[in-house]
């Protein structure tokens, strides 16, 4: 039995990820900016699947806060999910840096931070799994995920990057790309079926990918696919296309 | 974005916006939404009941807030389904109070239909167990109320189709058991005057309910499979943990039958073998509580065997004093039609004393009938003979009861509505059913 610390708990993801391995008797420490929401969940894993829950307040955005966030932690986890993230319409953050400032700051800088601190400490134990939810959005630059994309593609870099550090030092990181989720944040799209994934299946591809100690993970296995012919169309002709 | 929504019966389809939430920093949000908005779980009631211009679905809002082992009281979020407290609360030995014929059903639909299962006539409906509701009114309060607070609005939320609030949660009761296994006995009736004696006579039984063939004619007229069942003591089980189930595979009906499938002849065959597959008059035997409480659960989507075009079913009661003969004149009119369906279901309820609930002391009787042309005359038809008989339909199942008929076999109906108004007075929570029932009345 291990520790799971789940980073920004109160998404359906993480929601579905924390039962999955509740459900396989693994204690789960909650981890968001919001306690109150955070609450009912810890009861909720503990009545369901009797494992030890706690829940811990934590920023992303707030760089200065996540060593003492970690220091402050009663038991150091052995495996780590780092599942929060920001997103606002593109629009929107190209007349407002504030909003695209908030999205790099979450989705990247948020997480190198807490994550590298994370990393030193498995590193020194010489072992522990790190795992980044980035997207498929990283894997190309385009005009509708520009600030989203490049700051998940940062990620995205950065989890190859420390996969590459640890990797000597029996510290194992894996990088999930979800594709499209049916969750709160998509609700009111209409998402292909075929390529869609409910949030119990990232949480179970996630616990899969953990246990067979994988690099990469798309959860729908046609995204592989779809996101190597996006990458291979020449730019300039990517550059003219309506993406 | 507007979505495609339906309910269990297929029947109607509306394209609507879906609102979710999961957190009660989120409900503030909810009463703010233009226009009527009504609560919807996991879309099992039938109809119309849970559609309407603005759907809030609680299935986000689905987390467990207490559970004592000791007392077997718990506390959940109105989107908890009651298959998700089966899974925790039967390996500690606690089963639901009461539970309806599927699992997939969420505790705050348990509470707005107010369900009843087999074990009616000895412990009621699911709010007799029920110790407190939390409900967000359309002022933006949040109260909580039971049997001994705010008595009113709990009477009126309980089996009162969400016309009250969004139920948030619900605090009740769970059942002690010994093991997860149910000792039942089934035993035939040759005709509906047996199966009507059997049931008076297995009064005593916690669970009860009978499989009726309703095309039958002649001599063995409402001819009959009586299923009681207990649950299993520990010393009947020889398992190592009798509160642990051996997992098992579930079938899915992938696609929409075409319509030609279940004729009156499929109708017919499927209810001679299930008559017959019992050879002895009597069976008795142990089994798992899923296939005794929830047969058609181990077969998802079973309701795509009715086509495309769907389906209603049709749940009405009558009086204990009239059942027999309003049994007899309705199934003699059904087999006459030919519409019969595969299962209908037949049940003695106990006394209730109810504001809106649908059980009262008689025979409940749920058949299903496919969609076509002639239906909802037939159907009108039904209304009219179960209404003279003085009983009422099941609103859960209901798509296409007339306002007249509801308004005339609801007694307590003004009365419903008189806390209705005071707790919704512009029924900023309304559904396509309401709107369909109550309002003709109203303007």
């Amino acid at each position: 039995m291990s520790n799971i610390l789940i980073l920004g708990a109160t998404s359906d993801i993480a929601v579905a990820t924390a039962r999955k391995f509740a459900a396989e008797k693994h204690d789960i420490q909650l981890a968001g900016r919001n306690i109150e929401n955070l609450l009912p969940l810890k009861t909720d894993l503990n009545v369901r699947f009797g494992v030890n829950t706690d829940v811990f307040k934590f920023d992303a955005s707030d760089f200065k806060s996540h060593k003492p966030f970690y220091s402050g932690l009663p038991k150091k986890p052995d495996v780590v999910i780092c599942v929060f993230g920001y997103m606002v319409e593109e629009e929107i953050a190209g007349d407002n840096w504030e909003e695209a400032e908030k999205m790099i700051n979450v989705n990247f800088t948020g997480a190198a931070s807490i994550l590298n601190i994370i990393a030193k400490d498995f590193e020194e134990k010489g072992n522990g799994v790190i795992v980044g939810i980035s997207s498929v959005a990283g894997e190309r630059g385009r005009q509708s995920k520009l600030f989203y994309g490049s700051a998940k593609a940062g990620f995205s870099t950065f989890l190859d990057g420390l996969r590459n550090r640890t990797a000597s030092k029996g510290v194992h990181v894996l990088s999930v790309k979800p594709g499209f989720v049916y969750t709160k944040m998509t609700s009111e799209l209409d998402l292909p079926g075929i390529l869609t994934a409910k949030p119990e299946q990232v949480g179970k591809a996630i616990y899969n990918g953990v246990q067979k100690r994988k690099n990469t993970i798309y959860v729908k296995w046609m995204w592989k696919w779809i996101m190597l012919i996006i990458k291979s169309i020449p730019e300039p002709l990517f550059k003219k296309m309506n993406l | 974005m507007k979505k495609k929504v339906t309910n269990w019966g297929n029947y109607p389809v509306i394209h609507v916006e879906e609102k979710q939430f999961s957190f009660q920093n989120e409900l503030s949000e909810i009463n703010h939404i233009k226009g009527n908005i009504i609560a919807r779980g996991l879309g099992r009631c039938y109809g119309d009941a849970s559609l309407g211009d603005n759907i809030i679905s609680t299935l986000k809002f689905d987390k467990v807030l207490s559970f004592s082992k000791e007392t077997g009281e718990i506390e959940c979020e109105s989107g908890v389904s009651l298959a998700d407290i089966l899974d925790f609360s039967v390996p500690s030995g606690w089963f639901l109070p009461v539970t309806p014929g599927t699992k997939f059903v969420t505790v705050g639909g348990a509470v707005a239909s107010d369900v009843h299962g087999k074990n009616h006539h000895v412990e009621g409906s699911f709010s007799n167990h029920v110790i407190h509701i939390k409900i967000l009114l359309s002022n933006g309060e949040i109260v909580i109320c039971g049997p001994n607070s705010n008595k009113e609005l709990f009477e009126a939320t309980c089996g009162g189709m969400g016309l009250t609030g969004l139920i948030i949660s619900v605090k009740f009761k769970l059942k002690q058991i010994e093991t997860a296994y149910i000792s039942q006995k089934q035993i035939k009736a040759n005709n509906l005057e047996e199966i009507i004696n059997l049931f008076q006579e297995h009064k005593e039984a916690t669970y009860s309910m009978a499989w009726i063939d309703c095309l039958k004619k002649g001599r063995n007229f409402g001819r009959s499979i009586l299923m009681v069942g207990e649950h299993a003591k520990k010393s009947e089980i020889k398992k190592k943990d009798p509160l642990i189930l051996p997992s098992k595979m579930k079938l899915s009906i992938p696609f929409n039958f075409p319509g030609f499938i279940l004729n009156t002849f499929s109708i017919k065959s499927f209810n001679f073998l299930y008559y017959h597959k019992n050879t002895k008059r009597t069976i008795e035997n142990i089994i798992p509580y899923e296939p005794f409480f929830y047969p058609l659960d181990s077969i998802l989507n079973w309701n795509r065997m009715y086509g495309k075009n769907g389906f209603v079913q049709y749940q009405f009661v009558l009086p204990l004093e009239n059942s027999h003969k309003g049994l007899i004149d309705i199934l003699t009119r059904i087999s006459k039609k030919g519409m019969g369906s595969f299962l209908a279901v037949l049940k003695l309820f106990g006394k209730q004393e109810s504001l809106i609930s649908f059980p009262m002391e008689g025979f409940t009787l749920a058949l299903d009938f496919p969609i076509k042309k002639g239906l909802f005359e037939f159907l009108n038809e039904l209304d009219k003979v179960v209404l003279n008989y003085g009983g009422r339909i099941y609103l859960t199942k209901d798509a296409r009861m007339n306002s007249e008929v509801f308004w005339n076999s609801y007694p307590n109906i003004n009365q419903f509505l008189s806390i209705v108004n005071k707790y919704n007075p512009e029924f900023k929570y309304s559904s396509l059913q309401s709107k369909r029932l109550i309002s003709p009345k109203l303007s």
